[in-house]
């Protein structure tokens, strides 16, 4: 065994979660990650594992990640347990080892929720909340025609709520950390950000319904103010978006 | 074969306009009889594959991602252009043409250009009429900031997520079209080949990407969206899976690919720390707006920053610079910053770094409004360094970031193979040899909400190709040629792993194409690249099966693409024996080491055409005419 190299460098015990196709069955797998610089982030130390494991002639561990920035939503993993890992606001890919100590035991799992079929290792199906954006997600208008850009002012603190709102990265770590699975947290930031601004207004309702319609059709579960969602969310988006869509929910459901 | 870059006659302020009046129409009903493939979702191929199903069009939509919304563009931070002139300031779509010109050092297309700055306002209202939540005023009118080399403020933002916040507009137009059954989407696709037929894009083969088969899709035409090269110097601020084998794919396939060696280098990003790093963040360019670069007076100063006095620092942008001062273009920041530590004076413990320093701008305007214009840059800086920028300096080096060369594309956006057309980063037209902050976003959105609708209706009406099946012999063919080479990638088993490769090929281009460039070094370099390509083919390791969600297979086509496309790229850098823009030969500068150009023998783009495996591509120039600017040495004094 390697010896931690000073303080810069520490050595880790994982445990991570197998699963070669979608059909469910997996188990945990030990590997060794070793001296492993406090300054790698989280997925640069499974690149170093992986790049081991291919040497050893066996299938490297799988995982989804793409801007390694914390803005693309690619990557994330239950570790030890908490979504993207122990940090707050934090995505997994910009995780740093410095939040870990030498010797370790890191489990490292996908997101677990019915909505969410893992495809494999860590890699997980989240077509879902790509569905729940497609039943209404968006303002109708087609491009060409538009008016001026300051036709319509937008006060700058409903402006800046909108952006709050609309920071979300579809990551689905909120549905992963809730014991509902439910995806209140991403579809109401959605919503929030339309109902929010001005040019959002004329379909609020129907895009309310059919967003709120649609995540129960695809199996996610309901709120019942656990508020994992907002703890775990790596873009600290707060679960008033949540209330907000309730109450468009109910204006919408209530008015003729 | 001749290229014509079909640039319409008259006035440059009326070319778009005739133009499109001249371009012939499909006739509505006759839309849905058209089948268009777009591979890519980024904001050029998210936005045209919304826009042409709008117009009735069916649309089959491709990405490697799971989501079309984690497309590379997702990461743009710093803001889009736009000649609004809402500051009143002075700008105007003649200014912002007039600075995209001269940013991009004379070697772009005066018609391309001044289109670009023309349809620039048209995106901005687009875009809020979606409901991007761009950054407002008090008073609610769309806020503006300076960005990198332009003296108006013209650029607009959502924080510092700008890219973000204009993907996910698109995104959601795309996602109403699949809602409306107007556009098939197939993620977690690879492009491997483009299928033609008849002298004609008429589809491509696709990996998919989860269970590793192999799938045909036939069209009408087929528009590439795919992306800049950056991931061929391995470390990037690009994300992982950008890469050059879409585009190379279609040069092999006769698309003439321009400019290579025509590659951004940005100023502020993250310093490398190590061997593991994977890839390089950047810190938006409008921290310069407030941010001072400075580096220690002597060389080998190893004090920390805190301790080095006002007297004893280097501000060297400012004193060098004094017109454009922190602000000028990316190229001259950058080789700046290597100067800087080439004279010894880099610091951090690497010494390739320099300061950027916000102690002023927090002294001036308090923490409250520099957390709100760059709050998220400093904690993912933070985040990723463990310093405190608000407390001491960021550290910054320029890292590779943008490619202005791309495939060779004439103004209605087709490259030489007819039917086949390219958007945004993957093609060469708008930005010369160097390109302005916040006007990649531009181009993308331009060239997929305003450009492709018109002009692939003219190729489609004039055309009007027959339908083809996915058994035709062509793409059979191609479906074995794919298969064999993934096949060959796994059989090799060696001892090398790709990022290994991919690493080393990385580091010949840095060192010997990047930032400055030599003859003895590019010809050196040449010679690397073929070796290591050679070793690849019966060294590399992949490892796992090709019917399998294989990540290193997805990986290992890329480098393989890479190893050959960077001959061609420094094949191209070797042939412009000038300086202009980002490209910096080291042979041809002012006394002041700024890129010194030669218009007698280099006003041209450089278009390669693919002529097999064993011999050199063959160059055709097109030549560049500039009848409304005059040609200037670039000075940001
Ligand atoms: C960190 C960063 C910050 C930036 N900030 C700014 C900024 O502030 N302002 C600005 O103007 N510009 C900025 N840029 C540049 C700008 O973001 C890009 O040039 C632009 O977004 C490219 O858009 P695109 O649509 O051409 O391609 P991309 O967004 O790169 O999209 C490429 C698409 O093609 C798909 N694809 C690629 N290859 C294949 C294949 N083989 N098969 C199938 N699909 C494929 C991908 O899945 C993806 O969907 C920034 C760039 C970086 C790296
Ligand atoms: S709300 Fe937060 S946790 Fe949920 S998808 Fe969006 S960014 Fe991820
Ligand atoms: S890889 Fe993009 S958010 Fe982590």
């Amino acid at each position: 065994m390697t010896k931690a190299n000073g303080e810069k460098c520490i050595n880790l015990k994982l445990k991570v979660w197998r699963q070669k196709t979608k059909d469910p069955k997996g188990r945990l797998e030990s590997f060794k990650a070793e001296n492993i610089s406090k300054d790698m982030s989280f997925l640069e130390m499974l690149d170093v594992v992986n790049e081991e494991i291919i040497h050893s002639g066996k299938d490297p561990i799988a995982f989804d990640h793409d801007c390694r920035e914390g803005i693309c939503g690619s990557c994330g993993a239950m570790v030890n347990g908490r979504a993207h890992g122990p940090e707050k606001g934090t995505t997994l890919c910009q995780l740093h080892m410095r939040h870990f100590s030498n010797g370790d035991t890191v489990v490292i799992e996908p997101w677990r929720s019915r909505a969410f079929k893992v495809v494999k290792d860590l890699v997980v199906d989240r077509s879902a909340f790509d569905k729940i954006i497609q039943a209404g997600g968006y303002i109708s208008v087609n491009t060409g025609g538009a008016p001026d850009g300051n036709a319509i002012p937008v006060p700058q603190e409903v402006a800046e709520k909108a952006m709050d709102a609309a920071e979300c990265i579809g990551c689905g770590a909120c549905a992963a950390a809730c014991p509902n699975a439910s995806a209140m947290l991403f579809t109401g930031a959605k919503i929030s950000q339309f109902a929010l601004l001005p040019q959002g207004h004329p379909e609020t309702k129907k895009r309310v319904l059919a967003m709120v319609g649609k995540m129960d059709e695809l199996g996610f579960g309901n709120c019942t103010n656990e508020r994992e969602c907002e703890a775990e969310c790596p873009k600290e988006i707060s679960i008033i978006n949540i209330a907000r869509m309730n109450r468009e929910f109910i204006k919408s459901a209530i008015s003729p | 074969m001749k290229l014509d870059s079909k640039i319409p006659d008259g006035p440059l302020s009326e070319k778009w306009d005739k133009h499109r009046f001249e371009l012939d129409l499909v006739n509505p009903a006759n839309k849905k009889k058209f089948e268009i493939i777009v591979v890519g979702t980024g904001l050029a191929g998210a936005s045209a594959s919304a826009t042409l199903a709008e117009l009735g069009y069916e649309v089959k939509t491709f990405c490697i991602q799971d989501s079309p919304r984690r497309a590379h563009s997702i990461a743009a931070q710093g803001g889009i252009n736009a000649a609004k002139n809402y500051q009143n300031d002075g700008d105007s779509i003649w200014r912002l043409f007039y600075d995209t010109i001269k940013g991009g050092d004379f070697r772009s297309r005066e018609a391309n250009v001044y289109r670009l700055a023309q349809v620039s306002n048209s995106i901005i209202d687009q875009c809020v009429a979606q409901g991007v939540p761009f950054a407002r005023e008090y008073g609610g009118q769309l806020a503006n900031r300076s960005f990198g080399g332009a003296q108006v403020s013209r650029t607009f933002y959502a924080r510092g997520q700008t890219g973000q916040q204009l993907l996910l507009g698109a995104y959601g137009a795309l996602s109403r079209q699949i809602a409306a059954e107007k556009v098939r989407l197939f993620t977690r696709r690879d492009m491997l080949d483009l299928m033609v037929i008849d002298g004609k894009a008429r589809g491509i083969i696709v990996r998919n990407l989860i269970s590793g088969n192999l799938e045909k899709h036939s069209a009408d035409a087929v528009i590439l969206a795919t992306g800049g090269y950056g991931n061929v110097f391995y470390l990037s601020t690009n994300s992982m899976a950008s890469n050059v084998s879409a585009a190379f794919a279609a040069y092999k396939k006769g698309a003439f690919f321009a400019n290579p060696c025509f590659t951004q280098i940005h100023p502020t990003c993250i310093p490398v720390k190590g061997s593991y790093q994977s890839k390089l963040t950047l810190m938006s360019e409008s921290l310069r707006n407030d941010g001072r670069v400075w580096v220690p007076k002597t060389p080998g100063d190893r004090r920390s920053p805190g301790d080095i006095k006002e007297s004893e620092r280097d501000y060297y942008l400012e004193k060098k610079y004094p017109g454009f001062g922190n602000l000028v273009p990316r190229d001259v920041a950058s080789r700046n910053a290597k100067l800087q530590c080439d004279m010894g004076k880099g610091v951090g413990d690497t010494k390739l770094a320099v300061y950027l320093d916000f102690k002023d701008a927090l002294k001036r305007d308090g923490q409250d409004i520099i957390a709100r214009k760059y709050g998220n840059l400093f904690e993912m800086y933070e985040k990723i360094t463990a310093d405190n920028p608000y407390k001491t300096p960021m550290k910054i080096y320029p890292a590779v970031h943008y490619t202005m060369g791309g495939l060779w594309v004439d103004y209605n956006l087709m490259s030489t193979i007819p039917g086949l057309f390219v958007l945004g980063e993957a093609n060469f037209s708008d930005h010369g040899s160097n390109r302005l902050g916040a006007s990649a976003l531009m181009q993308g959105l331009a060239d997929g909400y305003f450009i492709i609708p018109y002009t692939i209706g003219s190729y489609l009406a004039e055309a009007s190709p027959e339908k083809i099946a996915v058994d035709h012999k062509e793409f059979n063919i191609s479906y074995l040629n794919a298969e064999a080479r993934i096949k060959k990638l796994i059989s090799i088993k060696g001892k090398r792993t790709v990022d290994n490769f991919q690493r080393e090929l990385g580091s010949i281009l840095w060192e010997n194409c990047g930032m400055s460039r030599k003859n003895t070094n590019l010809r050196k370099a040449k010679k690397l690249i073929k070796e290591l390509r050679a070793e690849y083919w019966e060294n590399v390791l992949v490892g796992g099966s090709e019917k399998d969600f294989n990540q290193r297979l997805e990986k290992a086509w890329r480098v393989a693409d890479f190893l050959e496309f960077s001959e061609l790229m420094v094949t191209d850098t070797l042939e412009r024996q000038e300086s202009c823009g980002g490209h910096f030969n080291e042979d041809y500068q002012t006394d002041e080491n700024e890129a010194l150009r030669d218009d007698k023998l280099f006003c041209h783009v450089s278009a390669w055409e693919f002529q097999g495996n064993r011999r050199k591509p063959k160059l055709h120039k097109e030549s560049l005419k500039f009848e409304n600017v005059e040609l200037t040495q670039r000075s940001y004094k």
